[in-house]
């Protein structure tokens, strides 16, 4: 993208302003005192309970509580079938349901052994990429609208709306989906997918440049976001980050790459590394991702082959006994589905190893010593989707 | 020099301010590429693509008949208990006795939208309704039943 390189050369240009970062003092002391953000807070987008210990407007500690939005979804699942607990992921991390159903169909599959055909594959492999840009679209604009910019938000959701239409058209929802099945897809593509596939990146191409007029050159949003929320590769491991969160620290982490699965192998992409470890690199690994994306949809929209978008499955699904494990990447960072079989049609024990809630345990880590006002541009970019740490 | 890097940084800064501002600026004054939709008062021309998940309906024809076998699959592949099928014993022509549906009922209050049961469905008897405007004043008016009161299955759907 041109006049990409540009705001890059700005960013490395800008000179970097130390915040006077103290040492946090032990203790709670005198001149303390504990404010609540949350459970309901605009800012933190869902029911997140913060528990801050504030100096002044330095931050001393901050403590998640979570709990909030509990609807035991391993428990539940362990009374649904194969075939009925993938829709309950959806509502795990509701900005990328696709991915998540993905997982778990993908770990189905794998204790069945069954093969799934190249024509389902190819669709998995869009769907999961426009699911992931318009994720990011919708954290793009939330994020900014924390900070105090309002007008991007209203740009981010124009282009979100059109991969919404998109998804309304052939998986007959919205938001959740529930559009992977064991096997393969729900339904064939709609006819006019192609097309409006096309439209869309077209759209997407004449607009991403305002994002970077709007808010990545914008010096009001650079001040905010640089040197705010400093997680080093080192943290970034030992706390589990993934996705763009530990990306931004330089942690090569893609699951597409380390363990493709599908047809990730074959596809022409780069893995978006930044190496600052600030709000800022997480903000351009995100932004940069979405071109990544577009890029695989590009190799992809002419070139779905022809033939079954699902493979014939039994009507009632057993897998063998046993443990099976699948991760995909969502546009939050690895999700893990640890499926426990005892051979019979439920699961014994499921476990999801979700990416919001390691993205969230490190918040207390890099919020320590900065001001109050920076939280907000640290929860923004480890977009934090609360449904999605407490399941 | 210390000032001169002042006053470029101030530079800068306004600089960057008005290259936003102008975005703005441009939308402001370019009403066409406005896409919002006026939703209530755009009612009669909403179209919804018509794999929608709205609602789970069961198709009648003329002859008020449906094609619902009361197989139970629906039943079984719902994940939230939603559907409830009810059977009643009905004389067939030569007068001999045959399980048929009573009443379908559907709660579309503990409805996900999950499309499973249609997909289930061997028969094709229920399918999704593009209907979305579901609220209503009482809880009760949200558990339906799908079949039209008095009508039976269609010939030749076993």
């Amino acid at each position: 993208m041109e006049g990409f390189g540009e705001v890059l050369k700005m960013y490395r240009k800008t000179e970097i302003i130390n915040d006077s970062k103290a040492p946090p003092a032990e203790g709670f002391g005198e001149a303390d005192m504990i404010i609540n953000v949350g459970p309901q807070h605009p800012a933190t987008h869902g029911v997140l309970h913060l528990v801050i210990t504030l100096n002044g407007e330095t931050i001393k500690n901050v403590e998640p509580h979570l709990g909030y939005i509990h609807r035991s979804i391993e428990k539940m699942c362990e009374s649904l079938s194969y075939r009925q607990f993938i829709y309950v992921t959806s509502r795990m991390d509701y900005l990328s349901a696709h991915i998540n159903n993905h997982a778990c169909a993908l770990c189905v599959e794998q204790g069945l052994q069954v093969e799934i055909p190249p024509r389902a594959q190819v669709i998995r492999v869009l769907m999961d990429e426009l699911t992931r840009i318009a994720s990011h679209e919708l954290w793009l604009g939330a994020m900014a609208m924390d900070l105090g910019a309002f007008t991007p938000f209203f740009h981010a959701f124009r282009e979100r709306e059109s991969i919404n239409d998109i998804m309304e058209e052939t998986c007959g929802a919205r938001l959740t989906m529930n559009y992977m099945v064991p096997g393969g897809v729900m339904h064939d593509l709609h006819p006019s997918f192609q097309q409006r596939v096309k439209d869309f990146m077209q759209l997407y191409k004449s607009k991403v440049h305002e994002y970077d007029e709007m808010l990545t050159g914008n010096i009001i949003f650079q001040n905010r976001m640089k040197n705010v929320g400093v997680l080093s590769a080192e943290d970034a491991i030992s706390y589990g980050c993934t996705g763009p969160t530990a990306r931004g620290s330089g942690v090569s982490c893609d699951v597409r790459k380390l363990y493709p699965y599908e047809i990730y192998n074959t596809l022409e992409f780069d893995e978006v590394l930044e190496t600052g470890g600030d709000s800022f690199s997480r903000y351009m690994v995100r932004v940069r991702e979405m071109q990544q994306s577009i890029r695989i949809i590009e190799q992809l929209i002419d070139n779905i082959p022809e033939g079954d978008f699902q493979t014939k499955t039994k009507a009632v699904l057993k897998l063998p006994k046993g443990e099976f494990y699948s991760r995909v990447e969502t546009a939050r960072g690895e999700l893990g589905v640890y499926i426990v079989s005892e051979g019979a049609t439920t699961p014994y024990r499921i476990k999801f190893r979700s990416p919001g809630f390691s993205n969230l345990s490190v918040l207390n880590h890099i919020a320590k010593g900065s001001k109050l006002g920076d939280l907000v541009a640290m929860m923004g970019t480890l977009d934090l989707v609360i449904p999605d740490i407490d399941r | 020099m210390f000032i001169k890097k002042y006053i470029q940084e101030i530079w800068g800064a306004v600089k960057s301010l008005l290259k936003g501002m102008r975005r703005t600026g441009y939308y402001f004054t370019h009403h066409k590429e406005i896409i919002t939709q006026q939703y209530p008062d755009n009612r009669e021309t909403l179209n919804l693509p018509e794999r929608f998940k709205g609602e789970v309906v069961m198709p009648h024809d003329e002859n008020n008949e449906h094609r619902c076998t009361g197989c139970q699959a629906c039943e079984l592949a719902c994940p939230n208990g939603t559907i409830k099928v009810i059977f009643k014993n009905e004389l067939n022509a030569e007068g001999k006795k045959k399980k048929a549906i009573d009443k379908l009922v559907y709660h579309l209050e503990l409805c996900t939208m999950c499309n499973l049961c249609i997909e289930a469905c061997p028969s094709d008897a229920i399918k999704m309704a593009q209907t979305f405007e579901h609220s209503v004043f009482d809880r009760n008016e949200l558990t339906k039943i799908l079949n039209n009161p008095g009508s039976k299955i269609m010939d030749g759907v076993e």
